[in-house]
């Protein structure tokens, strides 16, 4: 048993990191430590970046242009990247719909799809709520009729991240209704820009504009943008969802976040003296980073449990309620930490071209918003219920 | 990174696992429980014969020259059964200390005997109002001609009723908390001045209130240098806090798979109670603290080579999970279990008893947190 990086993967991590010390344009690294908003231009201009490196498609094989990386490659590239600041890559084209049309679609679909991905020419977003189908997601209705050689397709979508910048949506469309609930579903690829689609904004409890409703009403898709069979759109459903989900207890995001804060907490003054000092507050600290601690360890066995060839499934519910709830307690600790000025809420002053005078120091300008913003993380992507229910039945067997 | 076991340390996971599923029942504890000395001295032979006793000392010593890991395999499937005998007391903690500190002659005279499980050590170290500070000792050793008067009193002594040597830490110099002056002396159980009031502990172990009044010791009850014990015993204590952990991790294993199993199999509402939501989150919760103490247990058996500073962080944030994590586990395991839960003739309420209890051994998770938070910016 070793808990070390063996020799070559401690040069491949150096590697990563010249790479995004070199690499990494300042201006976005500033951005993302100090939590300003990212536009959709920062987003596009990384991922050219990563591309032009290889580095883009992490879960594709190599002769679609991924990087063919090992599991703990791919770890090691993920966590630097989180650590050094770099933004996240929009994962519904590159690591989400490609993995699909990679499995499920027709050569066609990948020749003219899958470059696009690369060259981020496609922004995409995920049509699989519905307005009445979230953690139930197979009682979706939007609805998709064959009619000659288009589909159809009449609903609604919601809660569809960025797609105010969508070029593309991929959805989850009933083609029969008469099915048993999964059954009768099918996977399209949409072009947002045909008629009949209205996109709704959706502002949080933050005040950012991040998810959307995306209606349909009578818009006519072509039937080669199926992919995989017609009805059988639920195992490339499932397909993704049980798809290598490294990142997803985001230590690095955490690591990144928890030197944030104890620097934050160094510069405060409580009781006459900095924050860090507080026996209360520096308690949080060293729980936050205790349970820090255990998760990467839990992180890494699963990763190390991929490179030996193992499949990481149910495991992975148990680093994303892990991951979320800690990222979650230090967007709390943050607030704790600005005291009174965690209160005033200036939206514009959360924007990188702000030129105004903040109200209390800058970093507290952003802590609350992002609080409240952070409680998406227990909810989305299979709400924190949901991962102990797939647990309950997949690893415990209840 | 790797998190496979070595061949070698799969064998040893292999030998205890085999010999507390086989011979370690609920039944033979439970006779060990209500002996004098409160373990099975048939049980430690037989950890001898497999060479169990030997795990960290020197191959040339006879042992198995066993790091983190080894201790961590073993100590996890001690945990499996709840082993009563007094490997930490012995092997971990007085065994290492001995084969740190020792001369040739004392480590010729002591080894060889606890690794042949002829001899058994126990710690005397905590005081009545140190509470887990292990540099808080007040007993004194004072030089007379060429040994040494031992005076003090030490607490919750773990076996310390039933060991042949008591190992005593003791002040040669230095105010009350000093890290400086600390000595570490062999003591017959029997010799004149020591008294021992031995009693049961509520998590099947015994222990010992040790009373030293005016003990004389040789020259030769001295283990290394006079008031220079402090780093060997830290090394020591390391490798026990490894041992807890460990042994709280295969404990919480079982009182998991044990509720598991009941909830399977308990029926009200005319279903298993494992069909109600409500109790498989709580289920789902408990494998999701065993999952942290099992990562954390192997990071901090990973660490004994690493800086002073940086094992004693990983250490602490260990013992500190194990605390949390564990109370935790314990008490959801009786929850689920109901009224049975709270009976002393079901296994799964000896569990609750030791994971819970463990926080008590070699510093809770309160001091723990202490340490850690002074250790916060160490990387």
């Amino acid at each position: 048993m070793d808990i070390n990086f063996t020799a070559e993967e401690a040069a491949f991590r150096d590697e990563v990191r010249a790479f995004l010390k070199d690499k990494l344009p300042e201006d976005i690294s500033r951005k993302v430590k100090e939590h300003k908003r990212l536009g959709k231009e920062d987003t596009v201009r990384w991922q050219k970046i990563l591309n032009e490196q290889g580095w883009l498609a992490l879960h594709w094989p190599k002769e679609h242009g991924g990087t063919g990386w090992s599991p703990i490659q791919k770890h090691i590239f993920e966590e630097e990247c989180a650590e050094a600041g770099a933004p996240t890559v929009l994962p519904f084209g590159v690591n989400m719909v490609a993995p699909v049309i990679i499995k499920f679609g027709t050569q066609e679909q990948k020749d003219y799809y899958l470059p696009r991905i690369l060259k981020s020419e496609d922004w995409w977003c995920q049509g699989y709520s519905e307005p009445g189908a979230g953690s139930d997601l197979a009682s979706l209705k939007t609805r998709a009729v064959r009619e000659g050689d288009h589909y159809v397709v009449n609903g609604q979508k919601t809660w569809t991240t960025l797609g105010q910048h969508a070029d593309m949506i991929f959805c989850l469309v009933r083609t029969d209704p008469d099915a048993k609930k999964q059954e009768g579903i099918s996977f399209l690829l949409i072009d947002m820009n045909t008629p009949g689609i209205t996109v709704r904004p959706l502002i949080t409890l933050d005040g950012e504009h991040e998810v959307n409703e995306v209606f349909f009403d009578d818009v006519k898709v072509p039937v080669e943008n199926l992919v995989g069979e017609e009805n059988k759109g639920w195992t490339c459903a499932k397909y993704l969802l049980t798809f290598e989900r490294t990142g997803i207890a985001g230590v690095g995001q955490s690591k990144a976040a928890l030197a944030h804060l104890k620097q934050v907490a160094a510069q405060q003054i409580s009781n006459g003296r900095p924050l860090i000092e507080d026996p209360h507050f520096r308690r949080r600290l060293a729980d936050v980073e205790m349970e820090l601690m255990s998760l990467e360890m839990t992180n890494l066995r699963t990763v190390a449990a991929a490179e030996a060839g193992g499949v990481p499934g149910a495991e992975s519910s148990f680093l994303k309620i892990m991951g979320t709830e800690l990222r979650q307690e230090i967007t709390h600790l943050f607030r704790t930490a600005a005291g009174p000025y965690a209160l005033p809420f200036l939206n514009e002053a959360l924007h990188d071209d702000f030129d105004g005078n903040y109200v209390g120091p800058e970093f507290a300008a952003s802590v609350s918003a992002r609080y409240f913003n952070f409680r998406k993380l227990s909810i989305f992507g299979g709400s924190n219920e949901i991962q102990k229910n797939i647990i309950s039945k997949m690893i415990l067997g209840l | 990174m790797d998190f496979k076991l070595s061949d070698e340390q799969r064998m040893l996971e292999e030998t205890v696992g085999r010999l507390v599923r086989d011979t370690y029942t609920f039944e033979v504890r439970n006779k060990s429980l209500e002996s004098e000395q409160g373990f099975s001295a048939d049980v430690w032979q037989q950890f001898a014969e497999l060479g169990l006793l030997g795990v960290p000392f020197s191959e040339e010593a006879g042992g198995f020259n066993g790091g983190g890991a080894e201790l961590m395999v073993v100590a996890e499937g001690f945990g499996r059964g709840l082993v009563v005998e007094p490997y930490l007391a012995t092997v971990v903690l007085c065994g290492t200390l001995v084969d740190k500190l020792g001369s040739d002659q004392q480590k010729e005279a002591l080894v060889p005997a606890i690794i042949g499980g002829e001899t058994r050590l126990s710690l005397a170290l905590y005081e009545p109002n140190g509470r887990y500070e292990h540099n808080r000792v007040t007993t004194s050793a004072k030089k007379d001609g060429e040994g040494y008067v031992l005076n003090g009193e030490k607490a919750v002594v773990i076996n310390g009723d039933s060991a042949d040597q008591l190992v005593v830490i003791a002040r040669t110099a230095g105010a009350e908390d000093d890290r400086e002056g600390l000595s570490a002396f062999l003591v017959d159980g029997n010799a004149a001045g020591v008294s021992r009031r031995g009693y049961p502990t509520i998590d099947g172990l015994r222990a010992a209130e040790v009373v030293l009044k005016d003990v004389k010791v040789g020259a030769d009850a001295l283990l290394g240098a006079e008031g220079q014990a402090i780093d060997a015993l830290e090394d020591s204590l390391a490798l026990g806090l490894v041992a807890l952990c460990a042994e709280a991790s295969g404990a919480m294993e079982v009182a998991c798979d044990q509720t598991l199993e009941y909830i399977k199999e308990r029926q009200q509402f005319g279903v298993p109670i494992g069909k109600f939501q409500a109790l498989q989150h709580r289920m789902v919760e408990m494998r999701m603290e065993l999952e942290k103490v099992r990562s954390i247990t192997m990071l901090a058996a990973c660490s004994l080579n690493e800086s002073r500073e940086l094992r004693d962080k990983r250490l602490a944030a260990a013992k500190a999970q194990v605390g949390k994590s564990g109370r935790r586990v314990a008490e959801e395991a009786i929850q689920l279990f109901g009224g049975m839960g709270m009976m002393e003739e079901t296994p799964i309420s000896h569990y609750a008893k030791r994971i819970v209890m463990i926080d008590h051994h070699l510093g809770d998770s309160e001091y723990h947190f202490g340490r850690l938070e002074s250790l916060l910016d160490v990387e």
